[in-house]
């Protein structure tokens, strides 16, 4: 059964990284349903969020492939009732539309949603949610007019306790265990 | 008065560093690395590692073969016999895409080759610039690691973690690709071996619960079957793995490239398994009770169908690269591990033990299928030469002491079926590529990486003609490679698909062929064409008793099929005999 997956990719700072792990989606035909890149943390660790929607074991073996990776440190992956994710939307809609009432006020407020500019032809609103938030804000703002949309991929923070940190001090010690030498 | 560079260099000289070229210090990296030989071919960018080579010329030896195909098979197969890395140059744009399908073979076979490309000057980079190709990109999916420099000062460090990666944990080719201004500036050169990447463990900690859990399934079973593949010769484990199954008496079954890993003359070997394997191995894969898969991974080609396979087994899986464990087959115990280390683990923990029936039911397959296949194919009285029959000669004439390279196509199956493996590492063919064309430049790398052992190339009339330029190679450098073509004029093995499966209809599978041994001659390398069954073994005799390379063109009937086959789509236990 597929669902939705939350992917996160901690990558030292490698060129080509991020077209090395979409590879591994693509040839599985896993489609992205977002990418989103940034620090992380641990100061020279990038951290890569991907949202997919595949099946568990399929999500498990991609994920083992983007281990293997030279440059990946280490990839873990949410259900999203394991995570607390945010998207951030941006709105530009006509100022026309708002002149009609104060009814966008209304709804922009109602949304926990905020306004970043307004100008006489047009007014920038942000929202900062899930999915389903923005996509029913988005269904409230395109009555009025809506010039331009635009929303990031998803950020997420995990509820797991043990951080990456303490997965680098393991890995470390066990990347300096070596077996005894071999007599041949 | 010293200069303010000259006052530089006295220090640095004083710390152990030398000032020099980027070029020069690529060889001085390959050197401290313990690399002798490379094959390769020049071009513009490359030009200034070349010119360096002259002066390490005996330090290093090149060996310059006809196309970079050939440079890339030839160090794959260096590789393979001596079990270090093969290093192979190779210039910008065109020079570096001619290497992919030979950096390809080496990633699907997990060879360790270093593929070091020149590329054009940093600031031409991204403009199209002439033989400008992104070789980083080309070859990015077909890589375990790839890396570009820019900087002169960058190339010792990349050069050893490259070394590091391609050697460790799963080995597998990494490509180097250095600008030509990288290769001309100066650095102050001090090498220092890699042996850690934070993100990057090849050291796995035994998992010795899962181990301890093996044991015991292994102590209980009663139709257990250990699965051989590339992973025993990789890691060294062929003298554990012979410990484990004669301490345990497990029969043995091998993939295609985990052959030479167990002695094939072995009471306990029960063949090769997969599309073309022998009868028993495949059959009974889904009557075992268990399987211990041993550094394979569970590849189409070996699984056939996999809705059907091994059905009545718990499946024990040990495997150094953890992304293999449960991607084609699900397994009851990863022990995600070195093959060596994790065998000597288990050997103390199983107990001794026989499967005396078991293994009869072994047996009597291996006594059908000699009946219907391995008699009419090595013993035929009548009729033209077969494979099988060539094969084997060459097997009992040199005692199973040879290293044998293969080709792709019904040759390479013939090959890998009838010879008879003594020595780890003395198959070197083409796995999960399958790529004609290698069996030519792969005979020259391993004959040049094994110079002591006799090396026997199969090839068939198609495979040869991909790479045939590579008897230049061979004229060369006189590399006393022994050459046997299995001559069918066909595409063989897709004509033996187009019989069984699309109705005979032999669409573009018909070679018209070129006079090999008037070819061989042209190289000056003596040949012989063979028709009659009579002159098979003299010349073959012939053949090996000269000192220098030799070129045997064998007329095999035209229309053989190989079996026993397990047709794609079916289960292994469906495996047929004839059709
Ligand atoms: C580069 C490449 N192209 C095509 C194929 C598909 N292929 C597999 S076997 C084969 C026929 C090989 O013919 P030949 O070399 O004469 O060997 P034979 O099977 O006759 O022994 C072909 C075309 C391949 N494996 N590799
Ligand atoms: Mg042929």
């Amino acid at each position: 059964m597929k669902q939705e997956f939350t992917i996160s990719v901690f990558t030292e700072d490698h060129i080509g990284i991020l077209g090395q792990i979409t590879i591994i989606l693509t040839r599985r035909q896993i489609n992205i349903d977002s990418f989103t890149a940034s620090e992380s943390a641990v100061k020279g660790v990038y951290l890569l969020t991907i949202v997919v929607n595949t099946t568990s074991e399929m999500v498990q073996k991609v994920a083992r492939q983007m281990e293997k990776l030279i440059d990946v440190l280490k990839v873990f992956v949410h259900t999203s009732d394991q995570i607390i994710y945010q998207e951030i939307a941006l709105f530009k809609v006509t100022t026309n539309g708002l002149m009609s009432g104060n009814v966008i006020d209304h709804i922009v407020r109602s949304h926990y949603a905020r306004i970043l500019e307004v100008s006489p032809e047009y007014m920038v609103i942000e929202k900062t949610g899930n999915k389903i938030e923005i996509s029913e804000l988005l269904s409230q703002l395109e009555p009025f007019g809506l010039l331009q949309f635009a929303k990031s991929g998803r950020v997420a923070i995990t509820k797991q306790v043990k951080e990456l940190n303490a997965y680098l001090k393991e890995m470390d010690e066990a990347n300096r265990y070596k077996t005894e030498p071999t007599l041949n | 008065m010293k200069t303010e560079q000259e006052k530089e260099q006295a220090t640095m000289e004083l710390n152990g560093q030398e000032h020099i070229t980027g070029a020069e210090a690529i060889l001085q990296c390959l050197i401290e690395e313990g690399v002798d030989t490379i094959f390769g071919y020049p071009g513009g960018a490359i030009m200034p590692i070349y010119d360096k080579l002259m002066d390490y010329e005996d330090r290093l030896r090149h060996i310059l073969t006809r196309h970079e195909q050939g440079a890339a098979h030839a160090a794959q197969a260096y590789a393979m016999v001596t079990g270090r890395p093969g290093i192979c140059f190779a210039t910008s744009g065109p020079g570096a895409t001619n290497l992919v399908t030979g950096i390809a073979n080496a990633f699907l076979d997990s060879v360790p080759v270093v593929f070091i490309t020149a590329q054009v000057v940093s600031g031409l980079i991204g403009t199209d610039a002439f033989q400008e190709t992104d070789i980083i990109g080309v070859s990015m999916p077909v890589t375990k690691w790839n890396c570009q420099v820019k900087k002169p000062q960058d190339i010792p460090e990349v050069i050893a973690k490259a070394f590091y990666i391609a050697k460790t944990g799963r080995p597998g080719p990494v490509l180097i690709d250095i600008t030509k201004d990288a290769q001309l500036e100066k650095l102050n050169f001090k090498y220092k071996k890699c042996d850690y990447i934070r993100s990057y463990n090849p050291h796995i900690p035994l998992h010795t619960k899962a181990i301890e859990s093996a044991a015991i399934m292994i102590n209980h079973a009663e139709r257990p079957l250990i699965l051989a593949g590339h992973g025993v010769l990789i890691s060294g484990a062929e003298d554990e793995l012979k410990a484990f199954a004669e301490k345990t008496g497990i029969p043995v079954a091998s993939t295609l490239l985990g052959l030479s890993g167990f002695p094939s003359d072995h009471r306990l070997f029960t063949g090769l398994l997969g599309m073309h394997g022998n009868y028993g191995p495949n059959l009974l894969t889904n009557e075992a009770d268990l399987i211990i898969a041993v550094g394979m991974r569970f590849d189409d080609r070996v699984t056939g169908n996999l809705k059907k396979y091994a059905k009545k087994a718990t499946i024990i899986h040990i495997e150094i690269d953890e992304a293999e464990i449960n991607k084609n087959v699900i397994v009851d115990v990863e022990i995600h591990n070195d093959a060596k280390e994790a065998l000597r683990c288990l050997i103390p923990l199983v107990k001794e033990n026989s499967f005396e029936k078991w293994i009869r039911e072994f047996r009597i397959c291996d006594k059908i299928e000699y009946e219907k296949v391995i008699k009419p194919e090595t013993k035929p009285d009548k009729g033209e030469i077969r494979m099988g029959e060539v094969v084997t000669l060459i097997s009992e004439i040199t005692k199973g002491e040879a290293i044998i390279v293969t080709d792709v196509g019904q040759n390479q199956m013939y090959a890998a079926r009838y010879y008879k493996f003594n020595h780890p590492n003395s198959l070197v063919t083409s796995g999960g590529m399958g790529t004609m064309g290698f069996g030519l430049p792969a005979g020259i790398g391993a004959k040049i990486g094994r110079p002591d052992k006799i090396v026997v190339t199969f090839v068939g009339d198609g495979g040869l003609q991909m790479t045939i330029q590579e008897l230049g190679t061979i004229l060369q450098y006189n590399v006393p490679v022994k050459i046997i073509v299995l001559n069918n004029n066909f595409l063989g093995m897709v004509r033996q698909w187009q019989d069984m499966f699309f109705e005979k209809r032999y669409a573009s599978t018909k070679l018209v062929n070129p006079d090999f041994v008037m070819i061989a001659n042209a190289y000056n390398i003596p040949a012989k064409k063979v028709s009659k069954r009579e002159e098979l073994r003299s010349s073959m005799e012939e053949m090996l008793a000269g000192e220098g390379p030799f070129l045997l063109d064998i007329v095999i009937e035209k229309e053989g099929n190989v079996f026993p086959m397990v047709e794609p789509g079916s289960s292994v236990s469906e495996v047929r005999l004839t059709y």
